[in-house]
């Protein structure tokens, strides 16, 4: 499924969509950047609570096809506009991590 | 020796909220060569936590990502506190980072086995107080 796809089945706010085109295989979850870099697989949607600078950086060299920020977390104008100019995917679910994982489980 | 193609940056030690930027930059050029996408994300990812490790752990240093025909070799070196055990530093979970470090999702202790996984040659030679260089490299695969 595609990154625009899960964000329709799924009703996720868009906080940039860079790509909705690219395709979306498999999930990780997790805060830790080293957990992620060392355990995300390329085309991963990656559920985080994290928003800071360094999880745009993270989703650029892990090459995950978006970021889902879950409990309605969101980037402040200074990282979005990063994200956006690195092609980057950034998704927002209202709903905890369990209840976004779940949602996001057996489409991706 | 003859087609080698260097890339150096100074890494900045004084903002590490926004750290990592030399490593983006890396995945670019290394696109822009053509190169197979594996190697370029094992080469930035491992790029990247050295980068920050400098910025967070040793105020900055220098990086140096040297293209050649059989592989990229990534060259970290800098003034920092140094490691006193680098087998216990080594070991995921291993971590004296700050609170502050934490904060931003470093911290997990990761980042030097990570480096180790993602290349196939990783050496570190450091000495307390003096500082410390990190030589990785990343073999093309042999057709
Ligand atoms: N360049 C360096 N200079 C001094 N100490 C370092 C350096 N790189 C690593 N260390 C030491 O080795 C420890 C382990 O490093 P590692 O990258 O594995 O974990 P971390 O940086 O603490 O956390 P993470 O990488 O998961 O965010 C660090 O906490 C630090 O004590
Ligand atoms: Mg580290």
């Amino acid at each position: 499924m595609t990154v625009n796809e899960l964000v329709r089945e799924c009703s996720f706010d868009v906080i940039c969509l860079a790509d909705g085109d690219r395709e979306v295989k498999g999930c990780y979850i997790g805060d830790l950047l080293s957990w992620v870099m060392g355990r995300a697989r390329e085309d991963n949607a990656w559920i985080t609570i994290m928003s800071n600078i360094n999880v745009v950086a993270v989703a650029s060299l892990s090459d995950v096809s978006c970021v889902i920020l879950a409990e309605g977390v969101t980037l402040d104008d200074e990282v979005k506009a990063v994200a956006e100019s690195k092609g980057i995917n950034v998704l927002c679910s209202q709903s905890p991590i369990f209840e976004t994982a779940l949602a996001v489980s057996g489409k991706v | 020796m003859s087609d080698e193609l260097v890339f150096h940056f100074d890494i900045d030690g004084e903002d590490f909220t926004s750290a990592g930027q030399a490593s983006v930059q890396i995945k670019k050029n290394l696109r822009q060569l053509g190169l197979p996408s594996e190697i370029i994300r094992r080469v930035s990812i491992a790029m990247y936590e050295g980068e920050i490790n400098m910025v967070v752990h040793a105020r900055g240093g220098k990086a140096d990502v040297i293209v050649r025909e059989d592989c990229i070799e990534i060259r970290l070196a800098d003034s920092g506190p140094g490691i006193k055990n680098i087998e216990q530093a080594m070991q995921e979970g291993f971590s004296t980072a700050s609170d502050e470090v934490r904060s931003l999702g470093f911290g997990a202790g990761m980042g030097l086995p990570n480096m180790k996984r993602y290349t196939d040659e990783m050496h570190i030679d450091s000495t307390v107080g003096v500082g410390t260089t990190v030589t990785m490299k990343v073999y093309f695969p042999v057709e």
